[in-house]
C-alpha cells in the first residue's frame, strides 16, 4: 500500500534536460515542483572529477554512467512475426540514468532541425507529389514551425553557451557558417571551437569540392560563459572523454553546469533520486491525472499527489509509462489505429575509416572534444533536389571524431587478423594515421507503419510490469538514403589525401547490438490530430489534459541531426504555454 | 591465461606481450567483479537463442564462461596434441589451436568455443589498453605502443599544432612509475 506524501502543483518525473528545463521554468513561475528520478544525484566535483573520470574501461566499456539493464530493459525483435528478446546488455543506444540524464554523458552536439523537418509531410508532397513517398511511410507535420521554435532554440544555446558559427542571422547568409540553416535571431553565445588536424583537413578538402563546411555547433565551451541564470562554465580542454563521460571540468553543457545549481536553491523545488515512477495516476474519469506512484530504492511505495505531472523520462520510457498508465489509445499496426507507440525512430548512422600514410599524417586523434568537427550539410533533409535519387530524407556528414581512446579507437585496415603479431603491428602503424568519424554520417529515419513500441507479453521487469518491446527495422528509404550519403563523405576523405578509405553501409536488418546513438524517437509524437498523435503541438496529452510528455519520444520522425537542441527548445516552447496559457485556464489548449 | 594473452598480443622487441602487459591479470580481476558475474545485466528468462541482430542471449556469466572455456581448451589440447595442456604447446602450436577456435574447427563439448575466444579478443585488448588502474597495460606500454597520452586532459596547446607528434609521455589515473620515489 502506498503512503501518500503532501500534494504538489507539478510532479516532474525524471531530472534530465527536460525535466531541469521544466522544473526550473515552472518553480520560477512559482509553483510547488518536485522532480521524480529514477537514478542517483550526480555532481562533478564528487561523480566525475578529472583525475579519475577519463577512464575508458569504467565508463566506456562498463558503462558505469548509464541505467542498468537490470533495473529494467527492452525486448527487440526486427520485424512482427517474431518473438522479441530482452537486450540483456546495452548495444544500439545507451538508456541514461539519473540526475542530469543524457546531458551528463551526451557529445553536447547542439543543432537545430531544418525548417522543412517541421512540415515535412507537406513540405515533401508539395515538392514530388504524395506518390514520392513509400506507401508504409507514416510521416507527419510537427504541428509547431520553425520560426515558432526560434527564440526557444536560441534561449536553449544561450543556456548552454554553444559555441558555434552562424550561417544565417535574420536571413543574411554568413561565410563560415551552416548556410542550410533555418534563420536564426542572433549568432550563437560563443565562437566555435578549435578544430584539430583532421577536422580541418576535412574542411578543405569539402571546400575544394564544393560544399561549405562549417564547426559543428557544441555545447562544449571554446571559452569561459556565464549563462543568462548566472551559472558559469570553463573552457573545454580538448581531453578526448566527453561522449559516454561526466566532464569534471565543467566544460560540457549539463544540468549540472547550466541549471541545476540555480535550481537546488529554489526553496519550492525538491527532487527525490533513486526513486522510479511505476505509474502515472488517473482519476475515475481517466481524463486527468491525480499524480504519480514511486518505488524507492528500499522498495518503499509511495503516491505523489500532484495537479501538473510533466512525464520527461527518456524517449521510450514515456511511452511504457504511458501504456503502463492505460493513457491514450495504444497504437496497433494491423488496424492501424491508437496512437501509444506509434511513428518510433531511431537515426540512420554510418561510418567511413580512412588510413592515411603514416609517414605523413598525425592525427593525434586523442585530442577532441564531444562536439568537435567540420561537417557539410549540402545532404541534409531536402536541401538537395531527392527526385533523381529516389529517396527522401538525409543528414549532415562531417570528420567529427571526439575520441583516440584506443580500447573503442584503434582502427586496423580490411584484412588485417582480429589478433596476433599482425594485428599488434597494424594497431601500432595505423593509430596516429587513421581517421574514424564514429557517426560520421548522421542520417535521417522517418517513420513507418511497422516501426512501433508496445508492451512485450512475456518478459518482464524487476517490478513485475511488461517491458517494452521494440520491433523495427531499416527500410529501403533508408538504405538508399544510407548508401547515397556514405558514397558522399568518402569521397571527401578520398580528396584528402586518404590511401584507404573504408565504407561501412548502414544495412538491414537493424541490429541491437550496433551502437547507432542514443537517439531514439517518437512513440508518443506530437501532431494536430488526437487520432493520429498523442500530444498536441504544446506537448500536451490529447486525453489527459494535466499532462505533459517531454522529449523525443514527441517527434514524428527523426531528423538528419542530433536531437538534443529540439528536444529543449520543445521543453521551453511547453514550458512557456503552461505557465502563459494553460496556468490561466487549465484544460485543453487546442480545441481538435 | 597467461599463455592465451601471450598468443593474442604477442611480445616484440619494441612492447612486451599480452602476459608482461598484465593482461591476464586484468581479466582475473574483472571476472572476480561485477564483470565477471554479469552484475546489472538482465537476467530473467526464458533464455531463448534468437537472431545475431538480437544480441546475447546465454545465461552464463563471464566467469563461467572463462571456466568452462579454459577447461575445454586445455582438454582439446590434450586429446588432439599428445596430452599437453596449452601452456606447454609451442607458440607455433598455440597459435594453430587458437586459429581453429577461431574458425569454429575446434569445439568444446560443454561450452561455445568460439563465444569464448569472442570474449578473449574483446577482453585481452581491454587489458592490454586500459588505465592501469586495472592491472593491465603494465606501466602503459599499450599507451606508449600507439602513442596514447592517457589522461593528461588539457590539450589547449596542441589542438592548434596540427600533424605534429604530441611529445610528452603517458599519465595514468595513479601517475606514472618514474614518478615515484624510492626510499631505501
Amino acid at each position: 500500500m502506498a503512503q501518500k506524501l503532501p500534494a504538489k502543483d507539478v510532479a516532474i518525473i525524471g531530472l534530465g534536460w527536460t525535466g531541469s528545463i521544466l522544473a526550473h521554468e515552472l518553480a520560477a513561475a512559482g509553483l510547488d515542483v518536485i522532480a521524480i528520478e529514477r537514478g542517483p544525484w550526480r555532481n562533478t566535483a564528487t561523480d566525475y572529477p578529472p583525475g579519475y573520470a577519463p577512464d575508458e574501461l569504467r565508463f566506456r566499456i562498463r558503462h558505469e554512467l548509464f541505467l542498468r539493464p537490470a533495473q529494467t530493459t527492452f525486448t527487440f525483435r526486427n520485424k512482427m512475426n517474431q518473438t522479441a528478446l530482452p537486450i540483456r546488455s546495452w548495444g544500439a543506444f545507451m538508456p541514461p540514468n539519473g540526475v542530469g540524464g543524457g546531458g551528463v554523458h551526451w557529445n553536447a552536439e547542439t543543432w537545430r532541425f531544418l525548417p522543412s523537418d517541421f512540415v515535412l509531410r507537406t513540405h515533401l508532397t508539395q515538392r514530388y507529389g504524395a506518390a514520392f513517398l513509400p506507401q508504409d511511410m507514416t510521416i507527419q507535420d510537427w504541428g509547431v514551425t520553425f520560426d515558432e521554435l526560434e527564440p526557444h532554440y536560441d534561449r536553449f544555446e544561450y543556456l548552454c553557451g554553444t559555441s558555434g558559427q552562424a550561417g544565417n542571422v535574420k536571413g543574411q547568409i554568413i561565410d563560415g557558417g551552416n548556410p542550410f540553416e533555418g534563420p536564426r535571431s542572433r549568432p550563437y553565445p560563443n565562437p566555435p571551437q578549435d578544430q584539430p588536424f583532421g577536422a580541418t583537413l576535412f574542411a578543405k578538402a569539402a571546400r575544394d569540392l564544393g560544399y561549405k563546411p562549417f564547426p559543428q555547433p557544441s555545447g562544449n565551451m571554446s571559452r569561459a560563459y556565464q549563462n543568462p541564470l548566472g551559472v558559469r562554465l570553463g573552457p573545454c580542454t580538448y581531453c578526448g572523454f566527453c561522449e559516454w563521460f561526466g566532464c569534471g571540468n565543467y566544460s560540457k553543457a549539463s544540468p549540472q553546469t547550466t541549471i541545476l545549481p540555480v535550481l537546488v536553491r529554489m526553496k519550492n523545488f525538491s527532487a527525490r533520486d533513486n526513486s522510479e515512477v511505476t505509474r502515472i495516476n488517473l482519476d475515475a474519469s481517466g481524463k486527468r491525472a491525480t499524480g504519480v506512484t514511486f518505488v524507492d530504492m528500499d522498495g518503499n511505495e509511495w503516491e505523489q499527489p500532484a495537479d501538473l505531472v510533466i512525464l520527461s523520462a527518456y524517449t521510450i520510457f514515456n511511452v511504457q509509462l504511458l501504456l503502463l498508465s492505460k493513457i491514450g489509445k495504444p497504437y496497433d499496426p494491423v488496424a492501424n489505429s491508437g496512437v501509444i507507440g506509434r511513428n518510433f525512430t531511431h537515426q540512420t548512422i554510418s561510418d567511413v575509416t580512412s588510413f592515411f600514410d603514416p609517414q605523413k599524417f598525425i592525427f593525434n586523434p586523442f585530442i577532441a572534444s564531444g562536439a568537435i568537427g567540420m561537417c557539410i550539410d549540402e545532404f541534409n533533409g531536402d536541401n538537395f533536389d531527392h527526385g533523381p535519387v529516389g529517396f527522401v530524407g538525409g543528414g549532415y556528414m562531417g570528420q567529427v571524431q571526439t575520441n583516440g581512446r584506443p580500447i573503442e579507437t584503434a582502427p586496423v585496415p580490411p584484412g588485417t587478423p582480429r589478433w596476433g603479431a599482425q594485428w599488434k603491428k597494424a594497431v601500432k602503424e595505423n593509430y596516429q594515421s587513421a581517421q574514424k568519424p564514429g557517426t560520421g554520417v548522421h542520417g535521417s529515419m522517418y517513420s513507418y507503419r511497422d516501426v512501433y513500441v508496445d508492451l512485450d507479453p512475456i518478459y518482464k521487469d524487476r517490478f513485475g510490469r511488461p517491458l517494452a518491446r521494440i520491433t523495427m527495422d531499416f527500410h529501403d528509404n533508408e538504405i538508399k538514403q544510407n548508401k547515397f550519403l556514405t558514397d558522399k563523405f568518402a569521397e571527401i576523405f578520398q580528396a584528402m589525401g586518404a590511401k584507404q578509405v573504408v565504407k561501412e553501409y548502414r544495412k538491414a536488418p537493424y541490429d541491437i547490438t550496433k551502437y547507432q546513438t542514443t537517439h531514439l524517437c517518437g512513440g508518443a509524437i506530437m501532431g494536430t490530430d488526437p487520432q493520429t498523435s498523442a500530444i498536441n503541438r504544446y506537448l500536451q496529452c490529447w486525453d489527459v489534459p494535466n499532462l505533459f510528455v517531454m522529449g523525443a519520444s514527441g517527434f514524428p520522425q527523426n531528423a538528419g541531426y542530433n536531437p538534443t537542441g529540439t528536444v529543449a527548445a520543445l521543453a521551453y516552447w511547453s514550458a512557456d504555454a503552461i505557465r502563459d496559457k494553460y496556468l490561466k485556464n487549465p484544460g485543453q489548449l487546442i480545441n481538435a | 591465461m597467461e599463455a592465451i594473452v601471450d598468443r593474442i598480443i604477442p611480445p616484440d622487441p619494441q612492447t612486451p606481450g599480452g602476459k608482461d602487459a598484465g593482461c591476464a591479470v586484468f581479466i582475473d580481476r574483472q571476472l572476480k567483479g561485477p564483470y565477471g558475474s554479469a552484475a546489472g545485466h538482465y537476467r530473467l528468462g526464458p533464455f531463448i537463442k534468437g537472431t545475431k541482430e538480437q544480441g546475447p542471449q546465454s545465461p552464463l556469466t563471464p566467469a563461467e564462461l572463462y571456466r568452462k572455456g579454459l577447461a575445454g581448451l586445455d582438454r582439446y589440447c590434450k586429446a588432439k596434441l599428445g596430452g599437453k595442456p596449452f601452456s606447454q604447446l609451442s607458440a607455433d602450436q598455440q597459435d594453430d589451436v587458437l586459429k581453429k577456435v577461431e574458425a569454429g574447427e575446434a569445439k568444446f563439448d560443454d561450452v561455445d568455443a568460439r563465444g569464448f575466444f569472442d570474449a578473449l579478443l574483446k577482453d585481452v585488448p581491454e587489458g592490454f589498453f586500459s588505465d592501469p588502474i586495472h592491472g593491465g597495460n603494465r606501466d602503459m606500454v599499450g599507451w606508449k605502443m600507439i602513442g596514447f597520452p592517457g589522461i593528461r586532459y588539457d590539450y589547449r596547446d596542441w589542438v592548434h599544432r596540427h600533424n605534429e607528434r604530441y611529445p610528452y609521455p603517458p599519465v595514468s589515473i595513479a601517475g606514472r612509475m618514474d614518478w615515484n620515489v624510492k626510499k631505501s
